[in-house]
């Protein structure tokens, strides 16, 4: 009898691994939780944080006050705030309309390129990743600035005459976002138009349809997703962007992102700078949730 | 003036350039004609140059030299879209982004045929593979049988020339591809429609095929309908990959009109059989002899079949025997250990164990001259 007893007792110790053995729930449970963790840690966490902290007060040394505060999202409806809110809308439409229109061209050779320079063309599209963001941009200022690197080639060309004054323009503030998001377009749109097979364009033509109604007809509508794909991506982060503007933009070119950063960093007011957050990502999502109820996820892409 | 040929090939050679820097000779120097209405298969091991030929004549490759003529007019480098002809591709190829009577109407939308007419053609299209109600479904919704139709159905829509397959039921199951190979025959008789398949599966040839060109290596071996290949293949290959045969190998000792005599290298005797192809007299030849088409006695001629007295004669003693039904079938030794197969057709039905061949038995084999056909080694 005393043996029946001590091997009962370890059971009721380790019930919780006995359910744990027996219920599936709680195993499927346990085994999504480092997923979860981690997902409350870095993304729910920190957002409650920032809306809590949209509704709280400066105080006079830029301290945060815990005093209610709603008048942080009616300054943002301001004239200004509008207007910036508006030009970072249209930057960021803008980037991901002309990282479309050039990199369909690039996606489409990479795709149909021999496989052996296939690798190689994609290895250069990454190439820019090893530098700095920061010493890339940097490097635009000195092609843009005025006699700089582009001015020098254009003139010894012959094309222009004098300085073309580029840098701290919004059109600098363009190139410098097409630069940036270029690959995250180019790679979505070249996985869709890789997987689109010859077959395909075999069969288009063979029911009459010459190469550039076969391209209508069947590999733009086989590459919606990577297009899908691909102004996410793209979009997404451009709204957010402030380094760019910030180099090349000069003062001149502000975008919604500049002015986050700043009432944090500069003008110390937490919660003003949280409400512009918010609403950034009120109207991103707004954006996004729109096109992809349109035009789905690109998942397709997965497949 | 129109052809008797809808198509024509006119020494044909496709060289391919290989990822080493070499090249390979994909067909080399075919020269064919398809009658009007034909169904015309192109058989053959795979990397033989068969779905190559039908591929020029799509028009996704170009002839390196010689012509490939289609309804009377030189192809040269005319693009796929502007050729008489359509394909159902192996993998079917139809587009995942349309429903399938979008499949079908591309082809039409194309030609700018009206709308109505679009309608009412691809209606009947879907009815003649029996999928009439399947329109508005996505490929992706449909089983790999259907999805062979639709591809059909698209291509014949076009009512083209000619129709080009290119192995369109090898992704099918065996009892499927049965119903469609006989389906497809039905089709092709109904409409009337030249078809040009692309094969490795000798049956399927010669179940469906008015004529069959044996390709290997690029060069068409032979040229002929079902019974001549079977029955008279004009080199060692074609018997080979036909069917299934026994070789015996031998020297030409005589030749008569037809009729050769062969010193057989491993048995010490003669057999007579019928000439195939150009021979001569001390040529190194390969005898051809069908298991279906040998004739066994035992010694007391108990068990023997009709006989005939020209017959050539060989002994052997059975090896193994296996009854499989129709059939049973029997490994034989020869002299020298050489091994044949033969097929003794279970005419009588009998359960009596001394009416078959068991191994051990020491049997007479009988292979009627014009069942022994004498081959070159080689095609030339």
């Amino acid at each position: 009898m005393t043996t029946a007893v001590a091997s009962e007792s370890p059971a009721k110790k380790f019930s919780l691994v006995r359910a744990l053995r027996e219920n599936r729930v709680a195993q499927g449970f346990l085994l999504i939780s480092p997923a979860n963790i981690y997902l409350f840690l870095f993304i729910v966490l920190p957002l409650l944080l920032v809306a809590g902290l949209s509704f709280l007060s400066r105080g006079d040394y830029g301290q945060v006050l815990f005093k209610f505060n709603p008048a942080n999202y009616a300054r943002l409806f301001d004239a200004l705030y509008g207007k910036i809110m508006l030009f970072s809308l249209a930057v960021g439409l803008g980037t991901t309309l002309l990282c479309l229109l050039i990199g369909y061209p690039m996606a489409y050779y990479l795709a149909r390129a021999p496989a052996r320079q296939r690798s190689l063309l994609l290895f250069l599209i990454l190439l820019p990743f090893w530098t700095n963001f920061i010493i890339r941009i940097y490097a635009w200022m000195m092609i843009l600035r005025s006699q700089g690197f582009l001015d020098s080639i254009l003139q010894w060309a012959h094309l222009t005459t004098a300085p073309l004054n580029l840098l701290y323009t919004p059109t600098a503030v363009m190139i410098g976002m097409v630069y940036e998001f270029l690959p995250f377009m180019v790679l979505p749109l070249y996985t869709s138009l890789e997987k689109i097979e010859n077959s395909l364009l075999e069969a288009a033509a063979d029911l009459g349809a010459p190469p550039w109604k076969a391209f209508l007809r069947v590999t733009l509508p086989l590459s919606v997703p990577g297009m899908i794909a691909g102004t996410i991506l793209t979009f997404i982060p451009a709204m957010g962007m402030f380094v760019v503007s910030d180099l090349l933009g000069g003062a001149k070119t502000i975008l919604i992102g500049n002015v986050i950063r700043n009432q944090f960093l500069t003008a110390r007011d937490w919660p003003f700078g949280a409400a512009a957050s918010m609403i950034l990502m009120i109207l991103t999502m707004v954006f996004t949730l729109y096109y992809t109820r349109k035009a789905g996820f690109g998942e397709e892409l997965l497949v | 003036m129109k052809s008797d040929f809808v198509v024509e090939f006119h020494d044909v050679v496709k060289i391919f350039p290989t990822p080493e820097g070499g090249t390979v000779t994909a067909v080399d120097h075919v020269s064919l004609e398809i009658k009007q209405g034909e169904f015309f298969s192109f058989l053959g091991p795979s990397g033989c140059g068969k779905t190559t030929s039908l591929r020029m004549m799509a028009g996704f490759e170009w002839p390196t030299s010689g012509e490939v003529v289609i309804d009377g007019k030189v192809m040269g480098r005319i693009p796929p879209y502007l050729r008489p002809v359509n394909t159902v591709f192996q993998s079917y190829a139809l587009f995942q982004h349309m429903n399938v009577f979008q499949n079908i109407a591309f082809g039409l939308e194309m030609e700018k045929v009206p709308k109505a007419e679009i309608n009412r053609r691809v209606g009947e299209a879907l009815e003649m593979v029996k999928l009439g109600n399947m329109g508005r479904r996505t490929p992706k919704q449909l089983s790999g049988g259907q999805q062979q139709r639709i591809a059909l159905a698209r291509a014949l829509v076009k009512r083209p020339e000619v129709l080009l397959l290119d192995e369109p039921l090898g992704a099918l199951d065996l009892k499927l591809r049965k119903e469609m190979q006989l389906e497809l025959k039905a089709l092709q008789e109904q409409v009337g429609i030249t078809f040009i398949y692309v094969t490795h599966d000798q049956e399927e040839a010669l179940t469906m095929s008015n004529r069959i060109a044996v390709m290997s290596k690029g060069k068409a071996l032979q040229i002929g309908g079902a019974v001549e290949i079977y029955e008279r293949p004009n080199c060692r290959f074609v018997a080979d990959f036909i069917g299934e045969t026994n070789f015996l190998t031998g020297k030409i000792k005589t030749l008569a009109k037809d009729q050769v005599t062969v010193q057989l290298d491993s048995l010490n005797q003669e057999i007579t059989g019928i000439r195939q192809g150009n021979l001569v007299v001390g040529q190194a030849v390969a005898v051809s002899i069908r298991p279906e088409k040998v004739r066994l006695a035992d010694d007391d001629n108990k068990k023997v079949r009709e006989l005939r007295g020209t017959d050539n004669l060989l002994r052997g003693k059975v090896v193994t025997t296996a009854y499989i039904g129709s059939d049973t079938r029997v490994v034989l030794e020869l002299q020298g250990g050489l091994r044949m197969r033969a097929w003794e057709q279970n005419a009588i039905s009998t359960l009596d164990p001394d009416a078959y061949y068991s191994a051990g038995d020491a049997v007479r084999i009988y292979i009627p001259v014009e069942n022994t056909l004498v081959l070159p080694e080689d095609a030339s």
